[in-house]
């Protein structure tokens, strides 16, 4: 059977999405394995009842692993969510409410693109106290300036349409216009780079975790998981850092994977580009 | 010559201090902000129970508890603008003295990884453009999505893995030999400590650049000229080296003076884990302590860079291609 090219796109995004769904369940069906310590068992290397292996306490890697992807992709979509409204917000506004509100909103987009973002990261999860607010807030807070600067672009020329100038001559409040003809052009555009932030924000929450801010080792989330994982690396206990890395890029590549598939089912053109 | 590239550049340079100037005030009020009290972080807690008030007075004047923000901000630029930036609390040395030594640990790392990673990445996108649809297209688009996908940290702990603990090539952390006083550290040591964070930045700065490049060879393999050159029967090298050249090296270049902020952001993860005294695992370990004036200078610093590279990007770009020149002009 040969499929054509929009089925397999469908494929793919339908396998990603139940891969990712299947991380999440798992994880959080795993909580209580993830955390039981059996000194018995202590430092096994990986073997087929234990397929990632145990740690120094005697602690299944494979459901800590899904337990703290399962954490880091929740956080993920709740960050980059937030972050998205944020950067669509701030898009619309810093289009259509003149020249001031322009400059200022361009002059934060410089301003978050500046730092660099681990480092901005760093400083809002310090001022927050170094918690799981403190990593949401973060990664909400960085993420948003490349969307913003793409739907500010798009807004800027669909403003410039006719039939956005027709409906300003018809006397259409600024609000009807951007709530019936900017949005619905929009929507498409908001939707992939919603999706494809989800993998920038699971990099830079596994990133900041991993350096030591905010959870608790109590919250195994992954960046904790590879982290621990370092001190035990020189004694040999590879498996330790080796599986739980490597779920963690198969979980951002999928993420990619659904936002392109997303983005060629959204708009077909785009492939041909 | 005209007027307006100076005008170009001087209007970049105000933008740049102000922005920066805009920095130390976030970074500063985001410090402020903190819940995290610098004394139970870096004295704790049971040490402080057994302090008398005065000590404890002594310390809460050393880590700046009761100065009021404005003030301490206000007395703070003063400083800096000076050339003072104070006294790391963490390290008890000037602060220009400990960004000066870890400056240039991670010079040596950002440099190398930048220029490498830039060649490359310029190099693979060229090749993929060029074989657009191609076997070797894909596995090059195949490879950046890897390794985009890869967290800095991972790769590191990865490489460690195998040429560090495994094959035992290279060490497995610092910036020098263990047990080996500061003067009796070669050149070759230092560049043998780098290999590794140098490699991790490398492999990881390549994605970006290469997927940018490959997307302008596109355009540019679609355009008039492209074509009138196929037809005259210049294929290959030739067809590359006469149109596509110039005009792909120019975005690729812009595009890599402003991916500096992501080496930036890279070198913090790979320093921590290879333990590399740069400026990357300074700031972690101020940040973890509390350490204002240390966290503040390198921000600060790291945005110079950032800026800086931004605006040669703008610079070069307005100062090459007199398209952009014009159209700057005529706003």
């Amino acid at each position: 059977m040969r499929l054509n090219r929009r089925q397999r796109v469908l494929i793919g995004l339908g396998v990603s999405l139940l891969f990712l769904a299947a991380v999440c369940a798992a994880g959080i069906l795993s909580g209580e394995a993830a955390m039981a310590t059996d000194f018995s068992r202590k430092n096994t290397a990986p073997c087929v009842k234990y397929l990632f292996g145990t740690d120094w306490l005697g602690r299944d890697m494979l459901a800590r692993t899904l337990k703290g992807l399962s954490l880091s992709i929740l956080i993920g979509l709740l960050a980059a969510a937030v972050s998205a409204v944020l950067a669509l917000v701030l898009g619309i506004v810093s289009a259509t409410m003149g020249k001031a509100v322009d400059a200022a909103v361009t002059f934060c987009i410089d301003l978050v693109m500046g730092v660099p973002h681990i480092l901005l990261l760093l400083l809002i999860s310090v001022a927050l106290g170094k918690g799981l607010r403190g990593v949401i807030v973060g990664v909400a807070l960085t993420h948003w300036p490349s969307l913003a600067r793409l739907i500010r672009a798009e807004v800027i020329q669909l403003k410039e349409s006719p039939y956005i100038r027709i409906a300003e001559k018809l006397g259409k409040s600024k609000w009807y216009i951007a709530r019936k003809h900017l949005l619905p052009h929009l929507l498409p555009q908001f939707v992939v780079g919603l999706v494809l932030l989800f993998p920038h924000a699971i990099l830079h929450e596994s990133s900041i975790t991993f350096l030591g801010f905010g959870l608790s080792t109590e919250q195994p989330a992954i960046g904790i998981v590879l982290s621990e994982a370092m001190k035990y690396l020189v004694t040999g206990e590879w498996w330790l850092a080796l599986f739980p890395g490597l779920l963690l890029v198969i979980v951002v590549i999928l993420f990619y994977v659904a936002g392109e598939s997303l983005q060629k089912l959204m708009n077909p053109g785009s492939v041909h580009e | 010559m005209d007027r307006r590239i100076p005008v170009l550049i001087g209007k970049n340079i105000v933008r740049a201090m102000l922005l920066v100037f805009a920095v130390s005030i976030v970074t500063f009020w985001l410090m402020k902000a903190s819940p995290m009290d610098p004394l139970q972080t870096n004295v704790g807690q049971a040490a402080l129970g057994s302090m008398s008030r005065e000590q404890i007075e002594k310390l809460e004047e050393y880590w700046g508890v009761n100065t009021p923000p404005a003030e301490q901000y206000l007395s703070w630029a003063k400083d800096f603008v000076r050339g003072d930036m104070g006294t790391s609390l963490l390290y008890r040395q000037p602060v220009a003295k400990v960004i000066g030594a870890k400056l240039a640990n991670s010079l040596f790392l950002m440099i190398f990884a930048w220029l490498v990673s830039g060649l490359l990445g310029f190099v693979l996108g060229v090749i993929a453009g060029m074989n657009r649809g191609k076997w070797i297209d894909k596995l090059i688009k195949g490879y950046c999505l890897v390794i985009s996908s890869t967290p800095a940290f991972w790769l590191a702990l990865l490489l460690l893995m195998i040429f560090g603990v495994g094959l035992r090539w290279f060490p497995i952390g610092l910036s020098v030999p263990i047990g080996v006083e500061a003067g009796g550290v070669t050149f070759l040591d230092r560049v043998y400590h780098a290999v590794l964070p140098a490699l991790t930045l490398s492999i990881t700065g390549v994605s970006n650049i290469a997927l940018h490049t490959r997307e302008k060879m596109i355009d540019i393999c679609g355009s008039d000229y492209m074509l009138f050159a196929r037809m005259r029967g210049e294929t290959g090298w030739r067809l590359f080296k006469n149109y596509g050249f110039r005009n792909v090296l120019l975005p690729a270049i812009t595009l890599h003076f402003a991916a500096i902020s992501e080496i930036f952001g890279g070198s913090v993860l790979v320093e921590q884990v290879f333990s590399y005294p740069g400026l990357g695992q300074a700031a972690v370990a101020a940040g973890l302590g509390s350490d204002m004036p240390l966290l503040m200078a390198v921000t600060i610093v790291s945005a110079l860079f950032v800026f800086g590279g931004n605006m040669i990007a703008n610079i070069l770009y307005g100062v090459v291609d007199p398209r952009i020149r014009r159209g700057g002009a005529s706003k």
